[in-house]
């Protein structure tokens, strides 16, 4: 099964809102499995913060994700799952969204660099 | 020299070139893991660097591509239902490979295209060219996305193992070694006491030989003495018999 799995392509999975999401399925990543699970997930103003947890968990989860891109408005919401998920794969990437510009200052990656970098270096 | 840290080793010349056997080992170690140290060092900060610089450019890439999409909806309308809901088959797919730096395995993520576009169809009424563009822009923000997600990945790997090794390095320099020495002092100081008491016991012996010569010479000059004695007296009274 793991070296099937390897030898099959993965996927990358998005939680983003209605724009974010519709843009990256134009760009053609979103599938459907036969459980009709998505490897998406619109986030509106209704959803509430233990069901994008829960999601993320799911997409944590399954072994066809590799990347998970995140909304960054959307990161800052669960940031604790977010901090706490420390293998490498599959990796997180925060995006910026369409109403919120990007802030390199929230990103737990990059937070994690600055230990190492100086300030000034990261601008 | 403190004798709580050392090893339990039991005092002795093969012990002793075990221990240097070992210490020399244990430099050589340090030496290789403080180089190994040193190259993922260098890629990490590489990395960081490539990281910081790719992430400025998402930021970019990722505007351009909101902004085609407004484009694309101002020219054809709200397709975003139709979209989320018209969802089959991954059109872009990731592969992994295997990266080796200095022993450590670094996934590095590409993506290729697998399939064909499920949404071929839409803006065929209007909006066309505004589609195409703006699925063009996504697929090159994917593009940039799957590279920074590699350099993530292999950022998030690169400062794990370097911390091991670190740990390792400074273990091996501040512990293990200096265990090592002292263990070698202790040896040495033993090995140094043994051959104090072997000097002193020889030494010990000589004298108890010498002082049982001399009581033995003594008796012998006393016994010869006695014996010139008595043969005098004779002798004495021999010549006295001369008239």
């Amino acid at each position: 099964m793991a070296l099937h799995s390897a030898i099959k392509g993965k996927l990358l999975a998005v939680i983003g809102d209605e724009d974010t999401c519709v843009g990256f399925l134009l760009g053609g990543v979103g599938e459907i499995n036969k459980n009709r699970h998505t490897n998406f997930m619109v986030v509106d103003k209704n959803s509430s913060v233990g069901e994008i947890e829960d999601t993320f968990k799911r997409f944590l989860k399954r072994d066809d994700i590799d990347i998970i891109l995140i909304n960054q408005n959307i990161a800052e919401m669960i940031r604790h799952v977010i901090d706490a998920h420390i293998q490498p794969i599959p990796a997180i990437l925060e995006i910026p969204s369409k109403d919120h510009p990007y802030d390199a200052n929230k990103d737990s990656i990059l937070r994690r660099a600055k230990g190492m970098f100086n300030p000034e270096d990261m601008i | 020299m403190s004798t709580k840290d050392k090893l339990p080793i039991f005092p002795s010349r093969g012990a002793q070139t075990l221990m240097k056997g070992r210490l020399v080992g244990a430099q050589k170690g340090h030496s290789l893991l403080k180089k190994k140290a040193d190259a993922l060092q260098i890629r990490f900060r590489m990395i960081l660097s490539k990281i910081i610089e790719t992430k400025t450019l998402m930021g970019e890439v990722m505007k351009e591509a909101a902004f085609s999409l407004a484009e694309a909806k101002f020219a054809t309308g709200d397709f975003n239902q139709q979209v989320l809901q018209n969802v089959q088959k991954a059109q872009i797919k990731i592969r992994t490979k295997k990266d080796n730096v200095a022993g450590v395995t670094l996934p590095v993520f590409e993506s290729y295209q697998d399939g064909t576009d499920s949404y071929e169809l839409a803006g065929l009424a209007r909006g066309g060219q505004q589609l195409a563009k703006l699925k063009k822009n996504y697929q090159k923000a994917i593009k940039l996305l799957v590279e920074l997600a590699s350099l993530q990945t292999s950022f998030v790997t690169l400062d794990e193992v370097i911390k091991l090794t670190n740990r390792r390095v400074n273990a091996i320099e501040h512990v293990i070694i200096p265990r090592i020495e002292r263990t070698l002092q202790y040896i040495i100081s033993e090995l140094d006491e043994l051959e104090r008491e072997e000097f002193y016991r020889l030494k010990k012996i000589q004298d108890k030989k010498r002082i049982a010569r001399q009581k033995a010479e003594a008796k012998k000059a006393v016994d010869a003495a006695a014996a010139t004695m008595a043969s005098n007296i004779l002798e004495e009274n021999d010549e006295d018999l001369l008239f």
